[in-house]
C-alpha cells in the first residue's frame, strides 16, 4: 500500500495501511456511494425526515449539519437500515436500504452517538465479537482485534473490562468495531461529542486517513468547526430536509463574502457602534451573542476600515478590534435558518483547533 | 498483509439452510457473550446465587418456625422446593434489565446495523440467561443440602426436576425479554421484576402453603405457575407437599402443568418478544 497523501506523523498514521484491507473493491471513483432521494419518516405528528435528498461520491466526506432534532440521527437510521422510511428511497454501496438490507449491512459500518459497546467485556472481546458476526472464525477475529487495538492506541488496554475506558477509548474502540470488515461505507453520528479537544483531533485524524483510502464517510455533526476541517461537502439540514449545499467556502460565500467586525471594551458602546457601522454597510448589522461585537457585510470591504475607524472614535466608541472576518459556518446557519446552530454552546469547542 | 476481512461480500444471496446455520451460530456467538461477562464479573449472578441463599435462611430461621406445614413434614424441607420455582423469576428478571441495557447503550443498534438474523441477539440473551438457571440450581442444591434438605425419591426424579426448572426459566426468560423490549430503561426493567415478578412468587405456594388464603386468591395462587414448578419439584425430590390435596388441576398435575405452562408462554412471549424488539427498533 502506497503512501497516503493525507498520511500524518501522528500514532495512528499507520492505521490506514491496516483498517483498509478489502476483499472487493468499493464503487469506484466518481461512482455515488450514499444517495437518498425523498426520504420522508414521521413519529406520531412529529415529522423527522420530509424529503430529503443526499448524495456522496465514493471516496468523500459528507458533512451533515444541522441542530439538534433536525433529522440528523433520523438520517442516519434509515441509510443504515435501522429504520424504514415512510417515503422515498435511499441506496448505499448501491444497494437499496429497504429491500437489499442485508445486502448494505455487509458493507457499512456504524458508529452511533453513544460508543456501542458491551461494558462487561473487554476491549478486544467486543471487537472478537463483531468479528465473529461477521463470520470471521475466531483465530482471524483475534487477530483481526488485535490489529485493530494496536493501530488505536488500545493495546495495553485490550484486556481491560471497557467500563474502566476513558471517553475517548470508547469512541476509539467503538470506531475500530464498525472497522472490523473493513466496509467501504461509514456512518459517523456525532462521533465526536463529549470529546475532549485533543482526543477529537485524534479521531479527526483517524476518519480523514480512512477517506484517503476510499472510504466513504457520512458524518453527522452539530459542530460546525468539525464539518468546515473535515468535511468534502457540507449539506445543511433543518426540519427534516437539506436547506443548503456546498462546500465549506461555497457556504460561507452564499452569506455574503467577507464581513467586517467591530469589538467595542464597554457594552454600553455597542449600540453607537452599531449604528456606525450600519451607516457603511450592507444589509443587517449582526450583535454577537457576548454583546461586545458588531459585524456587518461592508461593500468596500478592507478599504472601509479607516473611514469606519474614524467615525467610531468620533462618536466617541473605545474599540477593542476591527478587522475583516470571513463568515464562520455559524453565520451560514444563521442566515439560512434564522436560529443558531448549536443552542447550547460547548465549551470544548472554543479551544483552538490544531 | 492480504488477509480475507469481509467473508460476506463473497457470498450474495443464501439459501434458507445457510441462513439457519448462520442465525444458530450468531446466537451461539452472542450466548457466549452473556458467559463472558458473567466470568468477567461474577457479581451479575448476585441475583441467582446470594438472593435465593438469603432468602432461604430467613425463611428457614426466621419464619419457618412460625409456618406449619399442612399434613407434617418439615418446613425446610418444603421451602426448598419453592425456591426452585423462584428461581426462574429471577432468571427472567435478569433477561428484561440485560435486554433494555442493550437497547439504551446503542449495543442493540449496533448488532441491527451487522449482517445477523434479527432472532439471534434475542436468542443468544436467553440462552445466556438460561445458564444463570443452570448456576442458581446448584447453589440452591448446595444451599439446601446444608440446611437440612434432602432428595428422597432418587436421582432420576431430581434431575427430572431440574429440567422442569430450566424448561420453564426458559419459558420465563422469553417473558423478561418482552418486558425488557417494552419499557424504557435498564431502572424501569428493574421495577417491573419488582412490580410484577415479586408478587408472582409470593401469590404462590413458594413460602407459604396456600390453604390459608382468601378463596380468590388461592385460586391465583393455585394457577401460578410458580405453584406449579414448585408443587412438581417437591413431589420429585419427594419433599412435603400439601398442595397435592388441592383440587385445582395444576396442583394435581403439577409436572404435566409446568410443562404446559412452558409451551403457553413460549409460544406466546417468544415470537411477542422478537416482534416487539423488531418493531421498537425499526419504530
Amino acid at each position: 500500500m502506497g503512501p497516503s497523501p493525507l498520511a500524518c506523523r501522528t500514532t495512528y498514521g499507520t492505521v490506514l495501511s491496516v483498517i483498509v484491507q478489502r476483499t472487493s473493491t468499493p464503487a469506484g471513483l466518481g461512482t455515488i456511494a450514499i444517495e437518498a432521494s425523498g426520504l420522508e419518516k414521521s413519529f406520531g405528528k412529529t415529522r423527522a425526515l420530509a424529503g430529503l435528498d443526499l448524495a456522496v461520491p465514493a471516496g468523500t466526506i459528507l458533512g451533515v449539519l444541522g441542530p439538534n432534532g433536525s433529522g440528523k440521527t433520523t438520517t442516519v437510521r434509515v441509510l443504515t437500515t435501522l429504520l424504514r422510511p415512510d417515503k422515498g428511497t435511499a441506496r448505499v454501496a448501491g444497494y437499496d436500504v429497504v429491500t437489499q438490507a442485508t445486502q448494505v449491512r455487509r458493507r457499512i459500518g456504524l458508529s452511533g452517538q453513544a460508543a456501542a459497546l458491551d461494558e462487561s467485556l473487554t476491549g478486544s472481546g467486543n471487537l472478537v465479537m463483531i468479528g465473529q458476526l461477521n463470520r470471521l472464525p475466531r483465530r482471524k477475529a483475534q487477530q483481526r482485534a488485535d490489529e485493530l487495538l494496536s493501530r488505536f492506541d488500545l493495546a495495553d488496554a485490550a484486556d481491560r473490562g471497557v467500563k474502566t475506558y476513558s471517553g475517548g477509548m470508547r469512541r476509539r474502540l467503538d470506531l475500530a468495531a464498525c472497522l472490523v470488515t473493513s466496509p467501504p461505507v461509514l456512518f459517523l453520528d456525532e462521533p465526536t461529542t463529549g470529546l475532549d479537544p485533543r482526543s477529537r483531533i485524534a479521531l479527526w485524524e483517524i476518519i480523514r486517513m480512512l477517506v484517503a483510502d476510499g472510504t466513504t464517510v457520512l458524518l453527522t455533526t452539530q459542530y460546525l468547526e468539525e464539518a468546515d476541517l473535515l468535511a468534502d461537502r457540507i449539506v445543511v439540514i433543518d426540519g427534516g430536509s437539506v436547506i443548503a449545499e456546498g462546500t465549506s467556502d461555497e457556504l460561507k460565500t452564499q452569506v455574503g463574502g467577507d464581513r467586517l467586525q467591530v469589538t467595542v471594551v464597554a457594552e454600553s458602546d455597542l449600540g453607537v457602534a452599531k449604528s456606525v457601522l450600519a451607516h457603511h454597510a450592507e444589509g443587517e448589522v449582526h450583535v454577537g451573542l457576548d454583546r461586545r461585537c458588531v459585524d456587518a457585510s461592508v461593500p468596500a470591504g478592507a478599504a472601509a476600515i479607516p473611514d469606519i475607524a474614524a467615525a467610531m472614535s468620533a462618536a466617541g466608541v473605545v474599540m477593542e478590534d476591527l478587522g475583516m472576518a470571513r463568515p464562520s459556518l455559524d453565520d451560514v446557519f444563521l442566515t439560512l435558518t434564522g436560529h443558531s446552530a448549536d443552542p447550547v454552546p460547548d465549551p470544548n469547542m472554543t479551544a483552538e483547533p490544531v | 498483509m492480504t488477509l480475507t476481512f469481509n467473508p460476506l461480500l463473497a457470498t450474495h444471496d443464501e439459501s434458507l439452510p445457510s441462513r439457519a446455520w448462520w442465525a444458530l451460530l450468531n446466537s451461539f456467538v452472542l450466548a457466549r457473550r452473556g458467559v463472558e461477562r458473567v466470568v468477567r464479573e461474577p457479581s451479575q449472578l448476585l441475583d441467582v446465587t446470594i438472593q435465593p441463599l438469603i432468602f432461604v435462611l430467613l425463611f428457614v430461621y426466621v419464619f419457618g418456625s412460625a409456618i406449619a406445614v399442612p399434613g407434617g413434614g418439615s418446613y425446610h424441607e418444603y421451602l426448598i422446593g419453592g425456591m426452585f420455582g423462584m428461581a426462574l423469576v429471577g432468571t427472567a428478571q435478569g433477561t428484561a434489565v440485560g435486554v433494555s441495557t442493550d437497547m439504551a447503550t446503542g449495543l442493540t443498534d449496533r448488532f441491527r446495523s451487522l449482517p445477523i438474523a434479527r432472532s439471534a441477539v434475542l436468542t443468544g440473551r436467553v440462552v445466556a440467561d438460561l445458564l444463570t438457571e443452570v448456576v442458581a440450581i446448584v447453589v440452591l442444591v448446595v444451599t439446601g443440602f446444608a440446611v437440612g434438605w434432602r432428595i428422597h425419591n432418587g436421582l432420576a426424579d431430581a434431575f427430572l426436576a431440574f429440567g422442569l426448572c430450566l424448561l420453564i426459566a426458559f419459558a420465563m426468560t422469553w417473558v423478561g425479554a418482552c418486558a425488557g423490549t417494552m419499557v424504557k430503561n435498564p431502572e424501569a426493567a428493574a421495577a417491573v421484576g419488582f412490580i410484577f415478578f415479586l408478587p408472582m412468587v409470593f401469590i404462590s405456594n413458594t413460602f407459604v402453603p396456600t390453604q390459608g388464603m382468601p378463596h380468590w386468591l388461592q385460586v391465583v395462587a393455585n394457577w401460578n405457575p410458580v405453584s406449579a414448578v414448585a408443587s412438581a419439584c417437591r413431589n420429585l425430590f419427594g419433599n412435603p407437599n400439601p398442595s397435592s390435596d388441592i383440587s385445582a388441576w395444576p396442583m394435581q398435575h403439577p409436572e404435566l402443568a409446568t410443562v404446559a405452562w412452558s409451551i403457553a408462554l413460549i409460544a406466546i412471549f417468544a415470537p411477542l418478544a422478537v416482534h416487539l424488539y423488531r418493531r421498537k427498533t425499526l419504530r
